[in-house]
């Protein structure tokens, strides 16, 4: 299912919002990417697993403490990076935020490690578990956890602190996630239906209950760090980023009116899923892809995660559909961000459009760019399901 | 605008097919048979023990024969029940669905059983917490569990299932979350994306954490003697919600090309509203605004009147701030015409079932339209002076409705309504 390319109405990136192990902000994620290493990766306290951790903010250059306090790390990183989002896109008015729409993708929040630890050990030797778990719970949980552990409680601290209410939308389920939310997010855009949408997501991954859940599938990367495209055999595997990601969308005709400075056109959205067969999942990126529209000059920044078989037919497709584009597999310099993976690739994209440049080679196997691409597509296949692709183009009226 | 085009120049979106399982019981017929007869599905719990706990009773729904039992597969097996029973309703190809799936499933995580389980696995001693766990998942296989904990994975399944096209959208908005997924299904068809969608909001995650979680923000009811009592929206007594499972599911088409393939077409959404709340991550607005505008937005998308709206489902959960603000806030909208207008909460019977209760509703509200009959309010004994409306108290009511206000609203400030309707069916 795709988006049809003939929209009623062009949708522009006007605000861009990030923030992760490269820093805080545009000009630094452009820097740290173009650059093409990663940064802040810590090997040592989440052995033996590598992780992508946040540089921290001044929170409270966006969230007050009051409002810091309601909430764990995740919805913490999303909330300061939709305020910077809405900043860039100077969009922080309260008519604006009022009417303006809002679709997040998010996961599950984080737990109490040491509550939950502390019931496994005392759980070994209990005559009656249940009746364990029930206690302790029962005393041991903080009642404002359970609300910074809900999933649709990120866009909810969205609306109290930066004031968007025009609507409220949470989708669940991973890197798909994040694909449907920009999706639907241009969609309403180009139909007319949306006039501004804020999209994006936000991930927590120095979290060893996150961790856990994804080792349980064996796509964590272990050992030594590795970029994505070099992790074949034994290195098969994600290495988790922290990041929040968020855009605001905004049809061309508003912008215009408010005197938004667009990045970049967001030309259109495809995406699709289904088992996991070999060549089932290039097959349909494949598609995706194609029916895109894209034409002229063109690269590829791709979310591609690392988990071995994905990644190859990924790149063994993209060389022979696109083998003049130049591809640069992001996940390399900023991890695996799940939720906000298809989010950031399309920030970056934006950036990269705006600039008028592409980012050198992450890595050996990635080939030099030749001058300025007419449009980047950028591509993001889940790590288990879920494939989605973007068109990206430079703003051509802006009168 | 021609027949199948709305007000706004959209297409219409007609609902061809209708499922529901909720602890009345499974399908249609013994839900609506019960739901008009005042019969309540609340009942002690027995899935887990209660000791110490404040809360003993709940909806839960136990005859679906899941094993292992996991809040997971329970919402998966309720949102196919449901599936099913609407498609086959609607006489599209089985297995084939010529639309996208829009699923409200609850985030559900790892459960306790799986955590000790995980835990067994590892004989060193001196690895304790998370590491520990991380050990097991490293040392041994587990892709069964792997795939339970995906939150895409219950739509994936249903998907695969039903053969819904492209991407499914798993999504929460809490406890509007079923009414959020038949607006995702209504945008998508007047946007011309699709002709039909697969909306379905399911719940199956009455664990013991999840209910202490609802217990330590004081949001579930204490009454646990008469379990099919402790349900009382709107009365002066109510002290909480009662948690709940279940599943509705609603397939959604143009009505142009319902028409055309001859369909039979059961009600139509006419519209949907939605506003969001910035004042409180759990409580709303105290002057109802936000609640307010999105009724006012439902109707207005719809293009009816408040003098159109024959029947309000609420929202009514039971728990003291919510009914009473509901009612604040559609006296506003309605004026004075709210004191005749009949209003009734299924919750009342089958609790509240949080992620589910919009599509639930929903699949209720089309009962309602077809049969001309409107489900009651039990538990209705003692009235809250405070909120005088007419609840339907006790009994079902014989009035053809035209069209029906449902209501949904949620932790983290989500309001969303819809207005179903049977003038043209």
């Amino acid at each position: 299912m795709s988006d049809n390319t003939t929209a009623k109405q062009s949708v522009w990136i006007t605000g861009i919002g990030l923030l992760s192990s490269l820093g805080e902000g545009n000009d630094a994620h452009f820097k740290a990417v173009s650059a093409g290493k990663p940064r802040n990766l810590e090997t040592e306290r989440f052995k033996p697993y590598s992780i992508h951790t946040l540089v921290e903010p001044d929170w409270s250059q966006q969230i007050s403490r009051r409002d810091m306090r309601q909430m764990e790390p995740w919805q913490q990183i999303g909330t300061y990076t939709a305020g910077l989002a809405l900043d860039d896109a100077n969009a922080k008015d309260e008519e604006l935020c009022g009417r303006m729409d809002m679709i997040v993708a998010a996961g599950g929040g984080e737990r109490d490690e040491e509550v939950d630890a502390a019931i496994l050990k005392d759980g070994r030797s209990a005559n009656d578990r249940e009746a364990l778990v029930t206690e302790r719970l029962s005393n041991d949980l903080r009642p404002t956890l359970f609300l910074a552990q809900l999933s649709n409680l990120l866009a909810g601290n969205i609306s109290i602190v930066h004031k968007v209410t025009g609507s409220s939308r949470t989708f669940m389920g991973e890197e798909g996630a994040g694909i449907s939310a920009v999706q639907t997010a241009h969609a309403r855009i180009a139909s007319g239906q949306s006039d501004i949408v804020l999209v994006g997501g936000a991930f927590n991954g120095e979290r060893e209950d996150m961790l856990l859940l994804f080792e349980l599938g064996n796509a964590l990367h272990h050992g030594d760090f590795q970029p994505v495209w070099s992790r074949q055999g034994e290195g098969s595997g994600f290495t988790v980023g922290s990041a929040g990601a968020f855009l605001v969308l905004e049809c061309a005709d508003h912008a215009r009116k408010r005197k938004a400075t667009p990045y970049a056109e967001l030309k259109s959205v495809a995406a699709d899923h289904g088992p996991r067969s070999p060549g089932a999942a290039a097959k349909r990126l494949g598609s995706a892809i194609a029916s895109l529209g894209s034409t002229g000059k063109q690269a590829v920044l791709s979310g591609a995660s690392g988990c071995a078989e994905v990644t190859k037919e990924e790149a063994e497709l993209l060389a022979s559909n696109l083998p003049d584009a130049p591809v640069r597999g992001y996940g390399t310099v900023t991890g695996h961000t799940i939720e906000s993976q298809f989010p950031l690739g399309i920030a970056l994209a934006a950036l990269a459009t705006s600039k008028g440049e592409f980012f050198a080679p992450f890595e050996a196997s990635e080939s030099n760019s030749d001058g300025t691409p007419d449009s980047i597509i950028v591509t993001t296949v889940g790590h288990w399901r879920g494939e989605g692709a973007a068109l990206i183009k430079p703003v051509k009226d802006e009168a | 605008m021609s027949k199948f085009h709305d007000h706004k120049g959209r297409p219409i979106v007609a609902v061809t097919g209708a499922g529901v399982v909720s602890s009345l019981g499974q399908g249609k017929q013994d839900n609506w048979d019960k739901l008009t007869s005042g019969v309540s599905g609340i009942h002690h719990i027995d899935r887990f023990p209660t000791e110490g706990l404040r809360t003993t009773v709940a909806g839960t729904v136990d005859f679906m024969n899941v094993e292992p039992r996991t809040a997971a597969g329970l919402s998966f097996a309720l949102a196919d029940c449901a599936a099913e029973e609407a498609i086959a309703e609607s006489g599209l190809g089985k297995g084939d669905f010529p639309g996208p799936l829009f699923l409200a499933s609850p985030p559900v995580e790892m459960e306790w059983s799986q955590r000790f389980q995980l835990d067994s696995e590892v004989d060193d001693p001196e690895i304790a917490g998370y590491k520990r766990l991380l050990s097991a998942a490293r040392k041994n296989e587990h892709e069964a569990m792997y795939e339970l904990l995906m939150f895409s994975r219950t739509a994936e399944r249903l998907s695969d299932k039903h053969g819904t096209k492209g991407l499914p959208i798993s999504l929460s908005t809490a406890c509007a979350s079923g009414a959020t997924a038949v607006q995702q299904g209504v945008e998508a068809i007047r946007r011309g994306e699709t002709d039909a969608a697969l909306c379905i909001g399911t719940d199956g995650s009455v664990t013991t954490e999840a209910l202490i979680r609802f217990s330590l923000l004081s949001a579930l009811t204490t009454q646990n003697d008469i379990p099919e009592k402790a349900a009382k929206p709107f009365s002066k007594d109510r002290d909480g919600f009662v948690m709940a499972e279940g599943a509705g599911a609603l397939v959604l088409e143009s009505l142009e090309s319902a028409t055309a393939r001859g369909a039979n077409v059961i009600a139509t959404i006419k519209g949907c509203g939605e506003k969001a709340d910035h004042f409180h991550r759990t409580r709303s607005s105290p002057d109802g605004s936000p609640v307010i505008a999105a009724v006012n937005n439902a109707l207005n998308d719809a293009g009816v009147a408040v003098d159109d709206i024959g029947y309000i489902n609420a929202h009514g959960t039971s728990t003291p701030e919510n009914d009473r603000m509901e009612y604040n806030s559609l006296k506003e909208v309605f004026g004075e015409r709210i004191h005749n207008t009949p209003i009734s909460s299924n919750k009342s019977m089958i609790g509240h079932t949080l992620t589910a209760a919009g599509a639930i509703e929903a699949v209720f509200s089309v009962l309602t339209l077809q049969h001309g009959k409107i489900p009651p309010t039990i538990n209705y004994d003692t009235p809250d002076p405070d909120i005088p409306l007419d609840v339907v108290p006790g009994k079902y009511r014989d009035v053809p409705v035209t069209n029906v206000l449902s209501n949904s609203f949620g932790f983290g400030g989500q309001n969303a309504c819809l207005v179903l309707s049977n003038d043209i069916v």
